[in-house]
């Protein structure tokens, strides 16, 4: 048999999703990774955890030393792919050397989207939250005298300033929307959350944005102004889907089916770039989140080796803390709410229609799957017992026989 | 592969396998001495209600949401076994976001704790089913 030629575009959760699949089921095939960034993969997300101190550049690589060795894949590191043709079917690079492919993977992922605010190019200490890179410059220029402005109050935002509150004089935080994590929290429980990080020495300004930057100044929409001798931008992230621009179908972000297919016949997207259907809702949307990225790279990376598999239960979904506050939310907040404020912690449960849409979990998140799992699942809530697995997650709520699967090991 | 499957009929609710489980996490020789004072934190839980109680621990799956969903890559399968990397794991809890089964816990904040078989062990058989009173938790092979 002809053997394959792999290319995949990018090289984090998505990527090596795929080229793990593709491993698994193709001995023989050429893999090649690309990546932009110069760096042996890792996670992305423990970038605030080193400027915190509780991992190191070694502890955070995804994968082990000899990834890419054991997988027989060629890693194009600091290479960036400038166009994709798909007629000759081959990507071109940065270095104008050209790569080949019989199945190509878009992982890509996302971008800091920098607002146009007047006066940003006179801020000399600016920064972006995104990468390895970007933690080693802001790293760079902390210092105790430091005062740090951060704009977006989201959960980039917020793991930047847990990451570096200890390290600078003071951080400010400043969003548009009135509450913090708007994404994944409801009023009531982000004001908990920022309470906590209030005790903690953050301060906050919501429900503003900032007008204009004069260097050192930030002037807000509300006539204030904000002194800081450090800037980091995190007001939202944007798909990168430049490279498919003309050659297939993209809304926000590119769009794939199911089984990760795009709409140009062999390319395949993955993670953070694409849009796809959000299964507590039923819509298409973004889902910039680590486990999505990387089962849709492996799905992606199913398909791409000649099997048939699909990823069709993608939901919004997280975990997320702060100073030993858990947080973990998933799904979409609508329908009846169950609400349960004991002994300090906070949940809601968000079900309608015989379903359970999303949760919000504040401090206990014991056996949170559970309920992530009947929201992915989509089961129906009078198949289990709904008013005991409120009060408390666990496999009690199901019914015997179900019991009997799940421990009895029918089901994995 | 040998997995650990729990009949519910046989629990008593005893939660000696909690005990064993915590035990054989200590390394030590006598269990009474191990646990005195301790706060048990075992890789197995029972859940129990009325007169039924069952215990929980790691599935193994064969396509497991927690490794998958890992964001720092210290969930790993090694020959079969869902394995935890405690150096590279920052307890982000993303795991326990995943688990379907309730099986992945904590105790402080420093690593997640979850059933491993007790791979690490000399005899290399789970210390709850070698625990286990009535027979409720088996370590065999199914299909
Ligand atoms: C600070 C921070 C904290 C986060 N915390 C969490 C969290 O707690 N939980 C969670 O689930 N998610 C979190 N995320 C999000 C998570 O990191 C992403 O969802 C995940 O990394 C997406 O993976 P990906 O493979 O799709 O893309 P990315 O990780 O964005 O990787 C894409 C790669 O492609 C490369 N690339 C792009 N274009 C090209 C090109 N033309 N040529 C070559 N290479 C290219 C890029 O350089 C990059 O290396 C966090 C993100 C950040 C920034």
């Amino acid at each position: 048999m002809r053997v394959v030629k792999y290319v995949i575009i990018g090289n984090s959760a998505a990527g090596i999703g795929a080229v793990e699949k593709i491993r698994q089921l193709d001995k023989s095939g050429e893999i090649t990774i690309i990546s932009s960034e110069p760096h042996h993969t890792y996670s992305r997300p423990l970038i605030s955890y080193l400027l915190q101190g509780k991992t190191d550049e070694q502890r955070m690589k995804y994968r082990d030393d000899d990834f890419y060795k054991r997988n027989k894949c060629t890693f194009l590191a600091g290479k960036t792919v400038t166009k994709i043709c798909p007629d000759n079917k081959y990507v071109e690079l940065d270095d104008k050397k050209t790569i080949p492919y019989d199945k190509l993977l878009v992982a890509a992922g996302s971008s800091a989207f920098v607002p146009p605010i007047e006066g940003l190019d006179t801020v000399k200490d600016k920064f972006t939250f995104m990468s390895l890179d970007d933690a080693r410059k802001l790293q760079a220029s902390l210092g105790k005298e430091k005062k740090v402005l951060i704009l977006g109050a989201g959960l980039i935002g917020l793991k930047c300033a847990e990451g570096i509150l200890d390290k600078v004089k003071e951080i400010t935080v400043v969003d548009l929307a009135p509450r913090i994590l708007s994404s994944i929290l409801d009023d009531e429980g982000a004001r908990i959350v920022q309470d906590h990080l209030e005790r903690k020495g953050m301060k906050f300004i919501l429900s503003s944005g900032v007008k204009t930057f004069d260097g050192n100044t930030a002037i807000l929409d509300n006539g204030a102004s904000v002194d800081s001798d450090i800037l980091v931008i995190a007001v939202g992230v944007r798909p990168n889907t430049k490279l498919l621009a003309g050659i297939a179908d993209i809304d926000k972000g590119i769009i794939i089916n199911d089984r990760c297919e795009t709409s140009a016949k062999d390319i395949y997207a993955a993670g953070d770039c694409t849009q796809s259907v959000d299964v507590s809702t039923g819509q298409s949307k973004i889902m910039a989140l680590l486990p999505n990225a990387y089962m849709q790279g492996e799905c992606a990376g199913a398909n791409m080796a000649g099997a048939d598999m699909s990823f069709a239960k993608a939901i919004p979904m997280n975990a997320i803390g702060f100073f030993g506050l858990h947080i973990i939310t998933a799904g979409s907040y609508y329908g009846d709410v169950y609400t349960d404020k004991k002994d300090g912690g906070y949940k809601k449960l968000f079900y309608g229609s015989d379903r359970l849409n999303g949760y919000i979990l504040i401090k206990n998140v014991d056996k949170a799957g559970i309920y992530t799992s009947l929201i992915r699942e989509r089961t129906p809530l009078s198949s289990i017992d709904f008013s005991l697995i409120c009060e408390r997650p666990g496999l009690m709520a199901f019914t015997k026989e179900e019991r009997v699967r799940k421990l009895g090991g029918a089901d994995l | 592969m040998k997995r650990v499957y729990v009949n519910e009929k046989w629990c008593l609710a005893c939660h000696l396998c909690e005990y064993y489980c915590t035990f054989a996490g200590t390394g030590e020789k006598d269990m009474a001495r191990a646990l005195k004072g301790i706060r048990t934190n075992p890789r197995i839980k029972i859940e129990e209600k009325d007169d039924i109680s069952f215990a929980v621990s790691c599935r193994h799956c064969k396509e497991p949401l927690c490794v998958k969903g890992c964001i720092t890559g210290a969930l790993t399968v090694s020959d079969g076994v869902v394995t935890i990397n405690s150096d590279k794991c920052i307890s982000c809890f993303t795991c326990i976001l995943c688990c379907p089964y309730g099986a992945i816990s904590y105790a402080d904040d420093k690593t997640v704790l979850k059933c491993e078989l007790c791979i690490r062990t000399a005899d290399r058989t789970p210390a709850c089913v070698k625990g286990c009173p009535n027979g409720a938790i088996v370590f065999e092979e199914r299909g």
